[in-house]
């Protein structure tokens, strides 16, 4: 069923959806979600795991989605920025975006706010460093990330935590 | 994306054995790639001279990582994460762990492995200079079987280095030495995270009473490899860490680096550093660096 | 009334798309049949073309390929002048200069065919600095390599020198800097001969993109649609280039008959398309023992790059800049934009403000070291006050109080203090710490009568769905256009921020409220917007149909019978100067500006004595700009200034080899990443002025500034080393230290 020369097929289930895709095998995660899945959320900054736009979670792991061959997600479960919010109810990330004024322009924001959520899935009391370290591949060109940190420790104010200066 | 892509061939190998197999087959038609974060970027820019390579992201034979008595044996796909999150090698062996820590984001360090960073020979690698300082040893398998080599030397010339082609880095071992030493790490890139270094900068001492009894020293970014400094080293060891004494190890270092100017850095800063950390290194090695004003930085050669 | 709307932090219009990735950019959107575009580009900075070729392996018959032979129009890219060809013809003027087209439906086989296209060229001598273009070492553009020269006369520079106690020179540099918003730049063109050219992108202006496209299709204004979409950053690096992408796009789509999706990748994007200009400044002061200034001679030069673009209002900006918020009797400010063989430089956050600011706060504290007093204490006695004139002779009318501003920053950062314990604990520290700070305006709004000569439209129309919707060709490029605009109108028409909708700016719709850029949406467009909504409310309380007083619920009902008998209910709003606003473009004398805003910033760093990393510590932003729209998208725009200024002085370093940027990847273009911002502390004193929108002025371009200049005199005063220029790279640091020491 994938014969196109050099094709394989590879599953993995996006957002909870289970998908088989014939694809060349160093097809970029990025486009194998931007192209075959229609998911656009995720963006391309840069193409050189430099900027994270593109960052999704494999695994329960923040990766830069355009260095991750389609091969190499055979068997994975992939969550991007379209499989963050419960329906029609948004994430308290995204919700505390909104609210702090985090996304300005917003080409880095999925990206921005899968990092956030990986961050806070790690450390739910994150201090000003481990924010600046968890969202360092992360670059922002509007906020001056600022807003963005806020937007953070507003979620863990929202959820009960602090966060240590 | 400035390659063809239906040029290129990636196949997933069932297991370690299969994968051996087909590098023997046609011994150099097959690279291996792990965790795709260099060779993506090559892939991306139309520069990755190769069209096949064999995935072994999945082969559990190259991932975990096994402490013994002895020492810390690491699968070649273990990841910076997994470095950096391990309690044995954050109390033993923190230079490795602040390389990984320094290297890319969060997410370069999920799919970043070790033995990836070795086999792409980047004399900027982060952690390679730890872990010369730390002796470590690499399994190298094929088909026909398996041999250890010291990593100091692996890297013979800029991007060369003592792998056969039908061979795969499959393990680094890094020796565990009971006596407490001074561990010192210095990454200076072009900005705080997310950056390619300019120098690196790992060393090891074993001090006692104000003399050097042991020491270790590794440089990333100043010569064509990621480089152990032997010469500085013997100049070192057996002396008391007082001002004549790095001011020759200044010397001896100024005279074993290479650094080139290029469009990151220059050669003479890049000099500079590297003699700088060195010094403060040996600061730290008398406990005197940490706290409160310290005294000017030597700038000996 | 007090205000209901405007002052208060309501969610951005867009933010929840964003969030969700709903939002949909360029890249985005794909249309049935398409195919995607390259560009080849020259691999020289100066030839003749002698041949292309296309070479072998490739089947050449299934591609779309345009070169300039293929333009129905004129082959330029129009804008001040004509001399920027869509894709050169004969001779190639910089590095990455288009001149082949290629379109294809196989992305990876278009990679493939663009290197497949050789392009012969015989080389050319080339000039790649300032100095040399001003030499006319050779002559590559005009008469004599200038774009444009200015001068401004303030009294009498040439007697005032013998009154001077002291005369102090200088000489400042600033680097080309890449604007990098996060979403390259692209778009996707429909053209044929019959319905003409529709073009949609990542833009800031679409009437540039209009007016550009026009005459490179040689069609009437009627028959060219430009949409902007969802736009990832600008910051001005998306003012004038995207209409060569349109034109490209375009001119692919008219030959092949089928729709083309051109994205330039990273390195193309850095390599290919505009940057901040480079620059030199010269300063010649006069001023007395009592520390006031008597004489300042200003020469400010421009790098340009290979075509005029926007070179010239860069230029003006920067040159009426480059006296600062100072008053001085006599200036005399001579200023040239010069030609050289790279990429042409073009708008950036600033606009030519950045460079004079840099060269002018730089040089008053070396004023002050030679007078003999404390860098504030030199500013505070030449601040400019209400009544005194600028360079250009504008005579402030407005409340100005820059030493107010000062103090306030003074104590918000603790200057004072922190000055003489970093001197203290300097001596007996590795790391040398400093403070540091500038002091600073910015004008909103076009140069001199370029408002006037815009005379922007804006309309706001009653929706048959009961909503508002402002018509306004001002785009959202992530500055929160949509939502101040938004805020202005509910709170002119007395309606809820919801109840008020943003017409998405496409030239099919909107009218031509001028460009994106010049901080001059909120005060200009935001007040045309609340004379609009004036006017609606005029037309309906008028027409007997609304009373004064009135709730949303019966505006809405008011608009609906509005309809019904006089069908769609719409009014429009065109630009009128403020009633004194004189400007001479020919002398350079007048009002340069309406409004200013102004700004005092204090930057504290660390010195690392073994890497000489600067790093910045703590940031306090003291700015006046008239009424703040919204405080939390108004925070956002200072923050993320600042962030970028600090890249400006410390890391982005464009390094040239022959014209062509060379480190044109993220990975060697180092910009701040969330490890190197300190906590960037904004304070925002609101003085309304009378002809913005609620008393709001602009803010966008100021916090670009004054950041480096606040930067670099602080490590001054952290090294007692006068740095000159930009950007501060440890590789400089190390040589000066060097000097100093021996």
């Amino acid at each position: 069923m994938c014969d196109e020369r050099h094709k394989v097929n590879v599953t993995c289930r996006v957002n909870g959806r289970e998908y088989t895709l014939c694809v060349f095998p160093l097809m970029r995660l990025l486009d194998v979600l931007r192209e075959e899945l229609r998911l656009t959320g995720t963006k391309e900054g840069c193409g050189e795991g430099e900027c994270g736009a593109c960052s999704v979670l494999i695994d329960g792991e923040l990766v830069n989605s355009c260095l991750v061959p389609a091969l190499q997600v055979n068997g994975a479960e992939i969550t991007t920025i379209e499989g963050i919010a419960d329906g029609d109810r948004l994430h308290t990330v995204q919700e505390a975006f909104i609210e702090a004024g985090g996304a300005q322009c917003g080409i880095c924001t999925p990206g921005m706010i899968l990092a956030a959520v990986s961050l806070l899935g790690r450390m739910p009391e994150p201090s000003e460093e481990d924010m600046r370290a968890g969202l360092a591949g992360n670059l922002c060109r509007c906020t001056g990330y600022m807003k963005i940190f806020e937007a953070v420790a507003r979620v863990c104010q929202k959820t009960g935590t602090k966060v240590n200066a | 994306m400035r390659s063809c892509l239906p040029d290129y061939e990636l196949v997933a190998p069932a297991n370690l054995r299969e994968a051996l197999a087909l590098m023997a087959g046609e011994p150099g038609a097959w690279k291996p790639f792990a965790g795709g974060t260099d060779l993506m970027v090559l892939l991306e820019a139309g520069k990755l001279p190769h069209k096949r390579f064999l995935s072994l992201w999945h082969l559990r034979e190259l991932k975990g990582i096994e402490v013994s008595p002895t020492a810390v044996t690491l699968g070649a796909l273990t990841t910076y994460t997994e470095v950096l999150r391990h309690p044995v090698l954050q109390q033993e062996f923190p230079c490795l762990c602040q390389g990984a820590r320094e290297t890319g984001g969060v997410a370069t360090q999920n799919r970043g492995t070790l033995g990836g960073n070795i086999a792409n020979a980047s004399p900027a690698a982060d952690s390679p200079p730890a872990l010369l300082v730390y002796d470590a040893e690499l399994e190298l398998v094929s088909a026909t079987g398996s041999r250890w080599v010291p990593y100091r030397g692996f890297h013979s010339s800029y991007k060369q280095m003592d792998l056969r082609p039908n061979e795969l880095i499959a393990r680094i071992r890094l020796p565990r030495v009971g006596r407490p030493r001074r561990h010192y790490y210095r990454k200076v890139g072009t900005r705080k995270a997310q950056a390619i270094s300019k120098v690196v900068f790992a060393g090891v001492a074993e001090v006692e009473g104000g003399v050097v009894r042991d020491v270790r020293i590794a440089l990333g970014s100043v010569a064509p490899t990621v480089l152990r400094c032997a010469k500085t080293e013997a100049v070192l060891r057996g002396h008391p860490t007082v001002e004549s004494t790095v001011a020759a190890a200044q010397a001896a270092l100024a005279g074993e680096i290479a650094p080139i100017d290029d469009f990151r850095s220059t050669a003479k800063y890049r000099r500079r550093v590297s003699l700088n950390l060195l010094a403060v290194f040996l600061q730290s090695c008398l406990g005197t660096v940490e706290q409160g004003p310290g005294p000017e930085p030597w700038y000996g050669a | 009334m007090a205000n209901r709307l405007v002052g208060r932090a309501v969610p951005r219009k867009e933010g929840g798309d964003k969030v969700t990735g709903k939002a949909r950019y360029i890249d985005d959107l794909t249309f049935p049949g398409m195919l995607y575009g390259a560009t080849v580009r020259s691999p020289c900075a100066r030839g003749r073309i002698k041949g292309i070729h296309f070479e072998g392996g490739i089947p050449w018959d299934g591609f779309t390929i345009v070169t300039a032979t293929d333009i129905p129009g004129k082959n330029c890219i129009v804008l001040l002048s004509d001399d920027h060809p869509g894709l050169a013809q004969r001779v190639v003027n910089h590095p990455e200069e288009p001149i082949v087209l290629l379109a294809h439906p196989d992305k990876y086989l278009l990679e493939e065919a663009r290197r497949s296209v050789r392009l012969e060229i015989e080389s050319l001598p080339a000039v790649f600095t300032i100095e040399e273009s001003l030499a006319r070492k050779e002559i590559i553009w005009g008469r004599d390599n200038i774009f444009k020269s200015i001068r401004v006369e303030k009294g009498n520079v040439d007697e005032a020198w013998a009154q001077a106690d002291f005369i102090v020179e200088g000489e400042y540099r600033t680097g080309a800097q890449e604007q990098l918003y996060i979403e390259p730049n692209g778009m996707i063109a429909v053209a044929n001969p019959q319905e003409g050219v529709t073009v949609w992108g990542s833009m800031q202006c679409p009437y540039y993109v209009h007016k550009a496209l026009v005459c490179l299709f040689g069609l009437p204004e009627s028959k060219v649609r430009v949409i902007q979409v969802e736009t990832g950053g600008g910051f001005g690096g998306k003012e004038e280039y995207p209409s060569m992408i349109a034109g490209h796009a375009a001119l692919l789509a008219w030959k092949s008959g089928k729709p083309v999706k051109l994205i330039y990748d990273r390195a193309e994007d850095m390599a290919a398309t505009t940057k901040r200009h480079p620059s030199r400044t010269r300063h010649r002061t006069a001023v007395s023992k009592e520390g006031k200034l008597l004489a300042m001679e200003i020469e400010f030069v421009i790098d340009g790059g290979a075509y005029m673009t926007l070179s010239p209002v860069v230029l003006s900006r920067g040159t009426i800049h480059a006296a600062g918020p100072y008053h001085c009797p006599n200036i005399r400010i001579q200023s040239r934009a010069v030609a050289t063989n790279a990429p042409p430089h073009g708008a950036f956050r600033g606009f030519g403000a950045p460079q004079s600011t840099f060269a002018l706060e730089r040089h008053l504290n070396k004023v002050a070291r030679v007078v003999g007093l404390s860098p504030e204490e030199l500013r505070r006695r030449n601040f400019i006050r209400e009544g005194q004139s600028t360079a250009t002779g504008q005579v402030i009318r407005e409340k100005v109080d820059m030493a107010g501003l000062m103090e306030r920053a003074f104590e918000l950062s603790r200057y004072y203090a922190k000055t003489q314990r970093f001197a203290e604990e300097n001596r007996g520290r590795r790391d040398k710490k400093g403070i540091g700070f500038a002091c600073f305006l910015h004008g909103a709004g076009f140069t001199g009568s370029g408002e006037k000569y815009l005379a922007s439209v804006v309309g706001v129309e009653a929706t048959p769905a009961g909503r508002a919707r402002i018509l306004a060709a001002s785009t959202e490029i992530g500055q929160g256009a949509n939502t101040i605009l938004c805020q202005i109108a509910a709170e002119a028409l007395g309606l809820e921020y919801d109840q008020i909708e943003m017409a998405s700016p496409d030239t099919g719709v909107v009218p031509n409220s001028g460009p994106t850029v010049a901080s001059r949406t909120c005060m200009i467009i935001g007040k045309l917007v609340e004379s609009a909504c004036l006017a609606v409310k005029q037309t309906l309380v008028g027409s007997g149909l609304l009373k004064p007083d009135y709730s949303p619920e019966e505006f809405f009902r008011a608009c609906a019978a509005y309809t019904q008998k006089c069908g769609p209910l719409k009014a429009f709003s065109q630009y009128q100067p403020p009633p004194e606003i004189h400007w001479d473009e020919e002398k350079y004398r007048g009002d340069a500006y309406s409004a200013y805003a102004w700004a005092v910033y204090v930057a504290e760093v660390t010195v690392d004595s073994l890497t000489y990393e600067v790093h910045v510590d703590d940031f306090v932003a003291v700015q006046e700009v008239g009424k703040v729209i919204n405080p939390v998208l108004g925070g956002g725009q200072i923050e993320g200034g600042v962030a970028q200024a600090i890249g400006y002085a410390l890391f982005e370093n464009v390094v040239w080899q022959e014209g062509r940027m060379v480190n044109s990847q993220m990975t060697n273009y180092i910009i701040p990443t969330a490890a190197d911002v300190p906590r960037i502390r904004t304070y925002f004193d609101e003085v309304p002025y009378a002809h913005g929108p609620a008393g709001a002025k602009g803010l966008g371009e100021l916090p670009m500034d004054g950041t480096a200049p606040a930067i670099v005199n602080a490590i001054e005063d952290a090294l007692g080393i006068g740095l000159d220029q930009i950007p501060v790279l440890p590789e400089h640091l190390v040589e000066l230290l060097e000097v100093s020491r021996v």
